[in-house]
């Protein structure tokens, strides 16, 4: 169940499953419930009523943890007797109260450095549609030039806080290719929505095997999708770093070196991938969610100094963004979204590629319109598991030398323990592990023995 | 009837000039309708992959587009999106400030290396190293011992234009002719009153043009500067639309640049032209 939805509703489920948005049981209820406007964006309601409803689904869960006792239940009394039976045993207006009046910020105009992609979209949005505001902060969100560069200003303090490729606060905590200094990561940007896009010269050669001597870009060599399509190719035999060649490019330039020619294909995060589509260059090979379901992508970084030296800053501009993050989870506010982020300010790209990536309905580059609503996803919890893969695939390629202690690394970057905190708050439901296991190319990952693991792969950098 | 020069001059530009819109119209007209396409797909397509359009904007692409930067050059839609006016503003603010600190540092160098023989000796190894160092080489050094990325782009502003003034002043004060220097000395005029009524007035002319040197080599590593930090300023637009892939920006900011470019150019020129003197 999300977190907005009416707890009182007997005839939602708890569990998303069902429909395209979640909130019902089957797409054709679904279909039924967008007629008769039920899949009204939240951001219409009051903010009172708003966290009103996030209380008050907390305390519904809390009291009902079976989902089939909470319909009975719901179906006998009906809402509103539900709701004033519940208001007696629980104060709902007090608890609400107490979430929207956490302590004010230490420091209200911050500034916040992102990378025009769709995977900053909660980053980005949360500006023009008053997610930030509604937090009490007065957020500049500044566009910028490359990774490198993000990195840079964020440690020299231009940026309060910046959107970064998930493996990055974990490489600049440990020191790779940066000085040392410890970053966290309290929010996962999204998951899902990056994308193998080859040149249209290549559409007969699909298998993988045959793709030796080939050129590819990645955004940054501490990426995801650095991981992910060394990974890729790995699983089809192929050494990425003596079969094929790999640079690291700006997103934008992969789509100009694509139509040079200079480059055979890309593993880049989406609106590029969609955009080499659109302007007829390449074609989508597959979707990462194809290599692994569910795998984070960027996240949203700060130092240890901010959080220490503004705790409640932090902490307000994480409500912001894992409210925003919820907002954006929701496949019927993905229109808006895209229209929201499109302009020049923002990520500047045409509103139909972004809506494309946005809602999964787009075009693969051959002629055959593809549907995915999954394609890109935004789920905030940072699991310490996607930490502990990252930092295996960091050694598998030798970008880390010796023993590490992946535990105490995912634990100290990724704060699992805060956002829990944070979501608790706000009435969300936080899972209660931090940890999770998860497949990638159909092979299970234990985030508890990551040395097996990594010694399961055949290819490899030998050090 | 023969025309004058200048006339002759300004026609074959314009006939160059009409030559290469022309060519330029005509190598980048679309192709027409491409490929066979559902109007579901083609609806999610982009012209370039629809209708054939070239993925180079023609001439009339970029002067509608530049009419409508000029419409409002100023206006201002937050952080990521200003008008052309207020990029080229922030850019050229950012020349002369460290434009600025070169001619303070450089000229009074310039002048103790001219005049003393010893100072020029020891200094020349120190400048012949730094001296062709790319600015942009700097960069990484300075955000990180700075950690500022818009003074960062002001120093390295000042680095790239320091050497030029340093050297041409250096040579215009130590080639100022020897009988001057010998006359002002019979005169018994004092060193501080000859370097400002006799070697500086003899040497201004090197001097400006050293100052014209720098501000076109400053003027050129602006742009790359700025696109490598972001912010605000003509660099930034030129990242920002290369980012939207929209040449036709990119070039209208080409134009721009080249534009201010010439202008900064000219009136350095013109200065240099108020000093020089008839020998």
């Amino acid at each position: 169940m999300s977190t907005s939805d009416d707890p009182f509703d007997a005839d939602r489920a708890l569990v998303r499953s069902g429909c395209a948005c979640g909130r019902h049981r089957s797409t054709a209820e679904h279909a039924h419930a967008a007629r008769t406007l039920r899949c009204e964006p939240v951001a219409d309601l009051s903010e009172q009523k708003r966290y009103e409803g996030i209380v008050a689904s907390a305390v519904m869960r809390a009291v009902f943890p079976q989902d089939v006792a909470r319909r009975a239940f719901l179906k006998s009394v009906g809402a509103a007797t539900a709701l004033a039976a519940l208001s007696q045993f629980f104060p709902l207006k007090t608890a609400t109260e107490a979430y929207a009046d956490a302590g004010p910020p230490e420091k209200r105009d911050l500034k916040v450095g992102f990378i025009p992609i769709t995977c900053a979209t909660p980053i980005i949005m949360a500006a023009p549609l008053g997610f930030y505001a509604r937090q009490g902060l007065n957020v500049e969100v500044v566009k910028t030039a490359g990774w490198a560069v993000i990195r840079d200003k964020t440690i020299n303090k231009e940026y309060d806080a910046a959107h970064m490729l998930a493996p990055m606060p974990i490489a600049i905590s440990l020191g790779l290719g940066a000085n040392a200094i410890p970053f966290t990561v309290p929010a996962i940007e999204n998951i899902n929505g990056q994308g193998i896009t080859l040149a249209i010269k290549h559409k007969d050669r699909r298998d993988p095997k045959d793709w030796k001597g080939m050129k590819f870009a990645i955004p940054f060599d501490y990426s995801m999708h650095n991981y992910l399509l060394r990974y890729y190719l790995a699983e089809h035999g192929l050494d990425p770093d003596t079969d094929v060649q790999l640079r690291s490019v700006p997103p934008p330039e992969m789509v100009a070196n694509l139509r040079a020619d200079n480059i055979d294909g890309f593993l880049a995060p989406d609106n590029i991938c969609q955009r080499a589509i659109y302007d007829g260059v390449g074609f989508l090979h597959i979707l990462s969610k194809e290599i692994w379901d569910g795998h984070p992508c960027c996240s949203f970084a700060a130092s240890r100094e901010f959080i220490a030296t503004a705790p409640n800053s932090f902490a307000a501009l994480t409500r912001a963004i894992v409210d925003a993050t919820g907002f954006a989870a929701k496949a019927e506010n993905r229109k808006q979204i895209a229209e929201a982020i499109a302009p020049a300010n923002y990520i500047n790209a045409p509103v139909t590629v972004l809506e494309q990536v946005l809602t999964g309905t787009y075009a693969d580059g051959l002629g055959g319109v593809k549907t995915d609503p999954k394609r890109v996803d935004f789920d905030p919890f940072p699991w310490q598991s996607f930490a502990v893969w990252m930092l295996t695939q960091m050694k598998r390629w030798g970008q880390i030398k010796g023993d590490v202690d992946y535990k105490a690394v995912a634990e100290q970057v990724y704060l699992a323990t805060d956002t829990k905190k944070v979501m608790a708050e706000m009435g969300l439901a936080p899972p209660t592990s931090s940890y999770k296991s998860f497949s990638v190319m159909g092979k299970t990952f234990d985030p508890a023995k990551p040395d097996d693991y990594l010694a399961s792969f055949k290819i490899r950098k030998s050090s | 009837m023969t025309l004058s020069l200048r006339l002759r001059a300004a026609i074959v530009s314009i006939a160059l000039l009409a030559a290469f819109l022309g060519a330029w119209h005509l190598a980048t007209r679309g192709s027409g309708a491409t490929a066979n396409m559902s109007p579901e797909y083609a609806r999610l397509m982009g012209l370039t992959a629809t209708q054939g359009k070239s993925a180079m904007p023609g001439p009339l692409d970029v002067g509608a587009k530049l009419w409508e930067h000029l419409k409002r050059p100023f206006y201002d839609n937050g952080p990521n999106d200003k008008g052309l006016g207020i990029q080229l503003a922030y850019s050229i603010w950012r020349v002369g400030l460290g434009y600025l600190i070169a001619v303070i540092v450089a000229i009074p160098l310039g002048f103790m290396i001219g005049m003393s023989p010893l100072i020029s000796k020891a200094l020349d190894p120190f400048i012949q190293l730094l001296k062709p160092i790319s600015p942009l080489a700097w960069m990484p050094l300075a955000l990180y011992t700075i950690k500022d990325s818009s003074i960062s782009a002001i120093f390295v502003i000042f680095i790239c234009s320091v050497w030029p003034m340093l050297l041409n002043t250096a040579f215009g004060v130590a080639s100022v002719r020897k009988e001057w220097i010998n006359v002002a000395r019979t005169l018994e005029v004092g060193t501080i009153r000859r370097a400002f009524t006799v070697i500086l007035p003899a040497a201004a002319p090197t001097i400006l043009t050293g100052m014209r040197i720098s501000i076109g080599i400053a003027w050129l590593v602006i742009v790359a500067a700025e696109m490598l930090v972001g912010g605000i300023g003509i660099g930034y637009f030129v990242w920002n639309e290369w980012n939207n892939l929209s040449i036709t920006n990119v070039i209208i900011a080409i134009l721009l640049i080249g534009l201010v470019g010439m202008l900064l150019d000219q009136v350095l020129a013109r200065f240099t032209r108020m000093v020089t003197f008839p020998e």
